[in-house]
């Protein structure tokens, strides 16, 4: 993945600590935009507008 | 470590409050609850205590369960300093506009599937305007009905017909927290006033919804002035009061506060019900990341409701968690109204 999905910023410039706990990826891996998220009770959606869903494998 | 005994001071003061919400059924009164605030981290767990039975004595032992969506996510012209939702700040939650009512109605089901009562529809607004207003009045009758959920709704700031239009589709419970006390909201929001917040709160109560009030705890306000906020909350009489920790989000003015400390995340959430004793006391947001191991004890310190699952922006822990803590501790889920 070229880009952070926490940070938005290359995975290289990124420690990994930006993302918290409880986070939704908010970035999308492919291009670095920031991804829509469709947040609901038992559910979180992230989507780029050019790369589509992703699955976070966190969760 | 909790490692001291009561002082003599300390179980006088517990005793006076236990007689005062036992046995008189009488509010505390500020000055009460001041010296309450004052007992050391070692008391926390005799004063959490005496807030559970102040719980059972006045609400009775059921939960109320609810599930939140963000309808409309971000965009918003406000700067409470605290949240990732407002466009003034650099945040990572991108805007998107108001879901579709196939969207709303998905996730009042999944909310329905967990046993809860209660579904808030939130959207990030100063206000609703006329677009906003026909949609709530179409989804919130529609959720209702499909689901047999009781419909809150949390848009902001409110009209008086605005107020009047939604307690006339069945808006059961609607949201406006004060946050903070009057004294501290202008180091947290600049683009309207805590007046302003308390006159919604006036509205919703006077067109006969139930109000919900929430406050958010760790945004740099005193101890005194959370003690300032507990005695405005009982002048805008709400029925349910959220209580959310400070989750600090990045890119806002507040990403770099800390966190409260799990103790004295429950010694407040003791104090509030000790002070509001027959409101629903909701465990709300910045509850995981604050309390930690600590959450089942906040269920035995004066809470009687909590939000199931995900936030509005960030997840929660996962409803079978939740669902399990209650179960252990033989917590009923029930539907809750405000005991006057």
């Amino acid at each position: 993945m070229p880009y952070c999905v926490g940070c938005g910023q290359e995975t290289d410039a990124c420690d990994g600590t930006c993302r918290r706990a409880l986070d939704p990826p908010r970035f999308c891996p492919t291009c670095g935009r920031r991804m829509t998220v469709l947040v609901t009770p038992t559910r979180s959606e992230p989507r780029c507008r050019d790369h589509g869903a992703y699955l976070d494998p966190a969760r | 470590m909790l490692t001291t005994v009561l002082s003599v001071m300390s179980r006088s003061l517990l005793t006076r409050a236990g007689d005062a919400l036992l046995d008189e059924r009488r509010q505390l009164t500020l000055d009460e609850l001041r010296e309450l605030a004052s007992l050391t981290d070692d008391e926390v767990p005799a004063l959490a205590a005496l807030a559970h039975q102040v719980r059972l004595a006045w609400c009775g032992p059921e939960v109320e369960v609810e599930g939140i969506l963000s309808a409309k996510t971000g965009g918003c012209p406000e700067d409470c300093h605290f949240c990732s939702q407002s466009a003034k700040f650099d945040s990572p939650v991108k805007a998107t506009p108001f879901l579709d009512a196939q969207e709303i109605l998905a996730a009042a089901e999944e909310t329905k599937a967990l046993g809860a009562s209660e579904f808030c529809i939130v959207l990030a607004v100063r206000g609703p305007n006329a677009l906003v207003m026909e949609q709530l009045e179409r989804i919130a009758p529609l959720v209702q009905e499909r689901t047999g959920l009781n419909v809150a709704v949390s848009a902001g700031i409110l009209t008086e017909n605005q107020a009047a239009r939604l307690a006339a589709v069945g808006v059961h419970r609607y949201n406006h927290n004060l946050e903070t006390a009057r004294s501290f909201f202008p180091q947290v929001v600049t683009t309207h006033t805590w007046d302003e917040r308390a006159a919604t709160c006036e509205l919703v109560r006077r067109h006969g919804m139930e109000l919900c009030c929430g406050v958010l705890l760790g945004m740099g306000e005193s101890d005194e002035q959370r003690i300032e906020l507990i005695g405005q909350l009982r002048e805008v009489e709400p029925a349910e009061v959220p209580i959310n920790f400070l989750n600090p989000r990045p890119g806002t003015p507040f990403a770099d506060l800390a966190l409260v400390a799990p103790l004295q995340a429950i010694r407040w959430i003791a104090l509030f019900r000790l002070g509001l004793p027959s409101v629903i006391l909701r465990y709300a947001g910045g509850r995981e990341v604050t309390l930690r191991e600590l959450q089942s004890l906040g269920m035995t310190a004066g809470i009687n409701a909590l939000i199931v699952g995900n936030y509005l922006t960030t997840l929660g822990r996962t409803p079978d968690a939740d669902l399990q803590m209650l179960e252990d501790l033989k917590m009923p889920i029930g539907v809750l109204s405000k005991v006057l």
